[in-house]
C-alpha cells in the first residue's frame, strides 16, 4: 500500500488556488505517478466541476479521472505558508492540499480511508499543519498510517 | 431497499468518501441501505430515492424525485449522520 508520507512539499508558496495544485501536481509527476496531463486535469476538475473537492476546512483533495494520466496509485501531500482561496462557500482558504493519482475506480478505497482518517484526526491535521519542513510532515502524516 | 447516490464531479473520490461515511452510519445505526456513489453526468440516470452530494452541487442534483441531503464538510460524520439519518427515517 502506498503511504501517505511519500511526497510531500511543507510550507510551499502558492499564490492562487491554481499554484497550490499545479505544486501537488508537480509532486505527482516527478514521483512518476502521473504525467504532466493529469496534473492540469486536475486543475480543470476544479475548473470544470466547481470548489466541492475542498472536503473540510482548511483541506483540498485535487484528482482527476484515472484515464487522464495516472501511472501508479499515490498520493502527494502540499501545506501551504500563506492559505489560498478555492471559490469554496464553507471550507475556504485552503493550506493543505492532499492530491491522489488512482488506477482505477474502486481500487484506492485503502487511499481515500487513509486521506479521511487523517483528515478527521484534529491531532494529526495540526501536526501536518504545523510541520516546518518535509521531513517533519512525513513525519507528522506517518502517526496516522499506524492508527 | 432505500437506494441511497452519493454525486460528485467524477464519481469515484468525493463519492466515494461519502460512500465510506454513510456506510459506517447506516451500520451504526443498523438502517438498511444501498449506497452507490455516481457522477454529476451519470446520476439523473441511476434511479435513487436520496441523493448526498457537496453543497456546491445543490444547483446540479436537483430536478429529480430523490431526496437531496447536502453536506458542507465532506468528511464531517456528524454532519453527515444528522442530515442522512433524518432524511432516512423520514423515507422509511
Amino acid at each position: 500500500m502506498e503511504p501517505l508520507t511519500e511526497h510531500v512539499a511543507a510550507r510551499a508558496d502558492a499564490a492562487d488556488w491554481r499554484a497550490a495544485v499545479r505544486l501537488a501536481g508537480d509532486l505527482l509527476v516527478s514521483a512518476g505517478l502521473a504525467t504532466a496531463e493529469y496534473a492540469g486535469a486536475m486543475e480543470e476538475a476544479r475548473e470544470e466541476l466547481g470548489p466541492y473537492m475542498v472536503i473540510a476546512p482548511g483541506v483540498a483533495m485535487p484528482h482527476a479521472r484515472p484515464e487522464r494520466g495516472v501511472l501508479a496509485p499515490g498520493v502527494a501531500v502540499v501545506t501551504l505558508v500563506t492559505p489560498v482561496a478555492f471559490g469554496h462557500a464553507a471550507n475556504d482558504p485552503v493550506d493543505v492540499v492532499i492530491a491522489f493519482a488512482a488506477e482505477d475506480k474502486s481500487a484506492h478505497l485503502a487511499t481515500l480511508q487513509r486521506i479521511a482518517a487523517l483528515v478527521t484526526d484534529p491531532d494529526a491535521l495540526s501536526a501536518v499543519r504545523g510541520a516546518h519542513d518535509d521531513g517533519e510532515l512525513r513525519a507528522a502524516l506517518a502517526t496516522r498510517r499506524t492508527a | 431497499m432505500i437506494r441511497i447516490a452519493t454525486v460528485c464531479g467524477m464519481g469515484f473520490g468525493t463519492s466515494m468518501m461519502l460512500k465510506l461515511t454513510i456506510q459506517q452510519i447506516l451500520r451504526d445505526e443498523g438502517i438498511d441501505a444501498k449506497v452507490d456513489p455516481v457522477d454529476l453526468g451519470s446520476f439523473k440516470t441511476m434511479p435513487a430515492d436520496v441523493v448526498v452530494a457537496p453543497t456546491d452541487m445543490g444547483a446540479q442534483v436537483s430536478g429529480t424525485p430523490a431526496r437531496v441531503v447536502l453536506i458542507d464538510n465532506l468528511i464531517d460524520k456528524d454532519e453527515i449522520r444528522r442530515k442522512v439519518v433524518a432524511v432516512l427515517r423520514a423515507e422509511g
